[in-house]
């Protein structure tokens, strides 16, 4: 079985999980994982599209 | 006049130059086996300490990223001494513990060069094992009593 993700789609798996273990392990109470676990995925996001744009602009 | 030298000497401790260095953390049993299982079983570590949702949490998110890695055809590096960044490599899949350990075993991960993102699968799996270092630390820190 081959999996075939797209660039973006990879990175937001990539985001997602990495997020999860930051959120756990970064903070000691709940909330505080819940808030920093989103704000580090919106943080990749930002930074993957921060940087598609980047490279879009690059090559034109 | 007063000597600034004297009043300089004289002015108080800042709080950080009076503490008191940290006394030794005893070593527990706990604290030597909960990063090894860590390490071994993605979340296994917080399993000990009875977190239950935070061990599951991190064995699915570690686990999935391990997995679909493998899908993607990402490489799985064996022990070597050649190439730096393949010695890396080789460091951070081994930190993923049981999953290369038993990758290793049924001779799974020779990546294909035909997948334009094999590549990333083969990073997926060295994140997933480095993901699972720091898991293994935290449940170090729950056992010390760094971390509640």
């Amino acid at each position: 079985m081959i999996l075939e993700l797209s660039h973006f789609s990879a990175a937001l798996v990539f985001a997602l999980f990495a997020s999860v273990v930051f959120g756990i392990t970064q903070k000691d109470t709940r909330p505080q994982m819940i808030r920093y676990g989103v704000r580090c995925f919106f943080t990749f996001v930002a930074g993957v599209l921060a940087a598609g744009w980047f490279m879009y602009l690059l090559r034109r | 006049m007063p000597d600034p030298a004297q009043g300089k000497s004289a002015a108080p401790l800042s709080p950080r130059l009076k503490q008191e260095p940290a006394s030794p953390q005893p070593l527990t049993l706990m604290a030597v086996v909960t990063p090894l299982v860590g390490w071994l079983v993605p979340g296994g570590g917080h399993f000990l300490h009875k977190r239950w949702g935070r061990g599951a949490l991190l064995a699915a998110s570690v686990t999935c990223m391990f997995v679909i890695g493998l899908l993607m055809q990402g490489k799985v590096y064996s022990a070597n001494f050649g190439d730096i960044l393949d010695v890396l490599g080789f460091v951070g899949d081994l930190g993923a513990g049981c999953l290369y350990l038993m990758t290793r075993a049924f001779d799974w991960g020779h990546g294909s060069i035909n997948l334009a993102t094999a590549d990333y699968g083969t990073k997926f799996i060295i994140v997933a094992g480095l993901l699972n270092v720091i898991s293994a630390v935290d449940a170090y820190d729950i056992a010390i009593g760094k971390k509640p």
